[in-house]
């Protein structure tokens, strides 16, 4: 289904068909990290990714509204890109052990111990997060400010 | 007794269950999750077709005049009336609208909002969906709502409905933010994001009478207030309803439904109601426990309800109350008030549970959040600031 809704977002010829299809693949990228067993990330994935990200890129798709009729030519280069870009991840993931091993037993993943990690293991990347989110802020406030001053 | 009261809709699944004995597994935990999901979608739609016959009562009684009163006794068969009328509408669907769009939109609004009903507990031993992150998960729902709120507004390839779809979002993008982060201080607090275990926090009675819910702290019932006005926000009620003004842009990202798709519209709308008004009792109102210890033999999932009703009614009663509001005051309002307030709901219980959960801790965190709310008010000034008024003609 991930694989339809991906191919689908590459190719349908309406940009909001392509977007909406895109938020169906992140849904099933969260089933995939629910059958894995990791349950907070699947939910923050919906909810960031389907929640945020793909209202932003419908947002984006709706104020820049190109004419949908020019239709493309095939872009070749693309094509390179993604088949070297397959490439290196076939290969990456030829390079891991395997299914054969059996899987190390980790213990179930809570909330609670990803909190007490992020707290205290993980607590520069967190704070660095917090100060890269503040910087997108503060930057949207300084864009939306200047076209306020500039037409007043 | 009590207890058979009480659990009788547990022991009635449990009876049913063992009829499938002999299935294989999976087809027995199938069999328990549909039988939850038509007890659920039975009690709400009920709930629904009630709601929709009541709110025009009440709305009618406050507006001095008597609500619908044809169909059957007082009115109450009104929404089989309106069921009726909804389903023999033509369906139209505009010529150059998205078809697959307009088509899907209804349907993921009512989905994710019958979803987010899914892990509220009703009573005890009475969640439908026990999941760890229950709260995280009702968020995670609540925000795909938005999307498919831009897909009516789109699919209906009108401007008035993507003006009314890119206003509803945006209200209910900024308002997401003060109802995510007033769930945290209760989340703090219990140290568990499980609806169930939330509920089993609240369960205790101090000196016997006055129960432990969070709405009785000051961080509490601060945090419900907040949560309670984004609740309103996040279901487009008045007197945030610019989405679905229909003096305004004639009914938003809905314009172009009809008949059932419309119907579908409401009761998502409703349901919606349903679902904040349950994770409210849930998380501050103390869930299915009883207010007094003394009235603990009534059922839980009878004490559930009558919350729920209270809350219901205090929206109906905002409706019917208020004026609606502009858009730009409801974007100040969330971003200039609600947000700063709700990060002191923030800071408040973390001074309540150092200060010793106790009487200093109950003051110590009135103060801050009077403290707060008052600076807030006194400075920052959100009225729209008009040039000097000349007159032309006049003198």
């Amino acid at each position: 289904m991930i694989l339809a809704a991906a191919l689908a977002a590459a190719s349908l010829p309406t940009l909001i068909h392509a977007a909406l299809s895109f938020a169906v693949a992140f849904v099933g990228i969260a089933a995939f990290f629910f059958l894995l067993g990791a349950e907070f990330v699947g939910l923050v994935q919906v909810f960031v990714y389907v929640g945020a990200v793909a209202v932003l890129i419908v947002f984006t798709i709706l104020l820049t509204r190109r004419d949908a009729a020019t239709p493309e030519k095939f872009n070749w280069g693309g094509v390179v890109i993604a088949i070297a870009v397959f490439n290196g991840l076939v290969w990456a993931i030829f390079l891991t052990p395997g299914l054969s091993i059996a899987p190390p037993q980790i213990e179930a993943l809570t909330v609670k111990r990803i909190g007490e990690v992020l707290m205290t293991d993980y607590v520069w990347p967190l704070q660095c997060v917090g100060l890269v989110l503040t910087a997108a802020l503060i930057g949207a406030l300084i864009l939306v400010m200047e076209e306020k001053n500039s037409k007043s | 007794m009590n207890d058979f009261l009480d659990q009788i809709f547990v022991r009635a699944k449990q009876m049913l269950l063992p009829l499938l004995t002999g299935a294989p597994d999976w087809v027995i935990q199938l069999a328990s999750s549909l039988i939850n999901i038509f007890a659920l979608l039975g009690v709400f739609l009920t709930l629904f077709a009630l709601i929709s016959v009541l709110e025009r009562k009440i709305l009618g009684r406050m507006q001095n005049r008597y609500g619908p009163n044809r169909v059957g006794p007082f009115g109450l068969f009104q929404p089989v009336a309106d069921g009726i009328k909804m389903l023999i509408k033509e369906d139209i669907v505009p010529v150059r609208a998205d078809k697959v769009v307009h088509f899907l939109a209804p349907i993921m609004i009512a989905a994710t909002a019958i979803l987010a009903l899914g892990v509220i507990p009703y009573g005890r031993n009475m969640t439908p969906f026990a999941i760890d992150g229950g709260i995280l998960f009702f968020f995670a729902v609540g925000s795909t709502t938005e999307l498919a709120v831009f897909m009516a507004g789109w699919g209906s390839n009108n401007k008035f409905s993507m003006l009314g779809a890119m206003r509803a979002i945006a209200q209910m993008i900024s308002y997401e933010l003060p109802l995510i982060i007033t769930t945290f201080p209760v989340v703090m607090v219990v140290g568990a994001l499980s609806p169930d275990a939330i509920v089993a926090a609240q369960g205790g009675y101090a000196l016997g009478v006055m129960p432990h819910w969070f709405v009785t702290t000051p961080w509490g019932a601060a945090a419900f207030i907040l949560f309670f006005v984004s609740g309103l926000v996040e279901s487009n009620r008045t007197p945030f309803d610019v989405p679905e003004g229909e003096s305004e842009i004639v009914a938003g990202h809905m314009t172009e439904y009809s008949g059932f798709k419309y119907a579908t519209f409401f009761m998502a709308e409703y349901f919606g109601m349903f679902a904040i008004s349950g994770l409210a009792v849930t998380l501050f109102l103390g869930g299915w426990h009883a207010p007094i210890a003394g009235l603990q033999f009534i059922p839980s999932y009878v004490w559930f309800f009558a919350k729920l009703s209270a809350l219901l009614f205090v929206y109906i009663w905002f409706r019917g109350t208020l004026p609606r509001t502009r858009v730009d005051q409801i974007m100040n309002f969330a971003w200039k008030f609600m947000l700063p307030m709700a990060f002191t709901c923030l800071v408040s219980p973390a001074v309540w549970h150092y200060q010793g959960r106790g009487l200093a801790g109950w003051l110590w965190s009135l103060g801050v959040i009077v403290v707060v709310y008052v600076a807030l008010t006194r400075l920052i000034d959100t009225r729209k600031k008009f040039a000097t008024r000349t007159y032309r003609f006049a003198d």
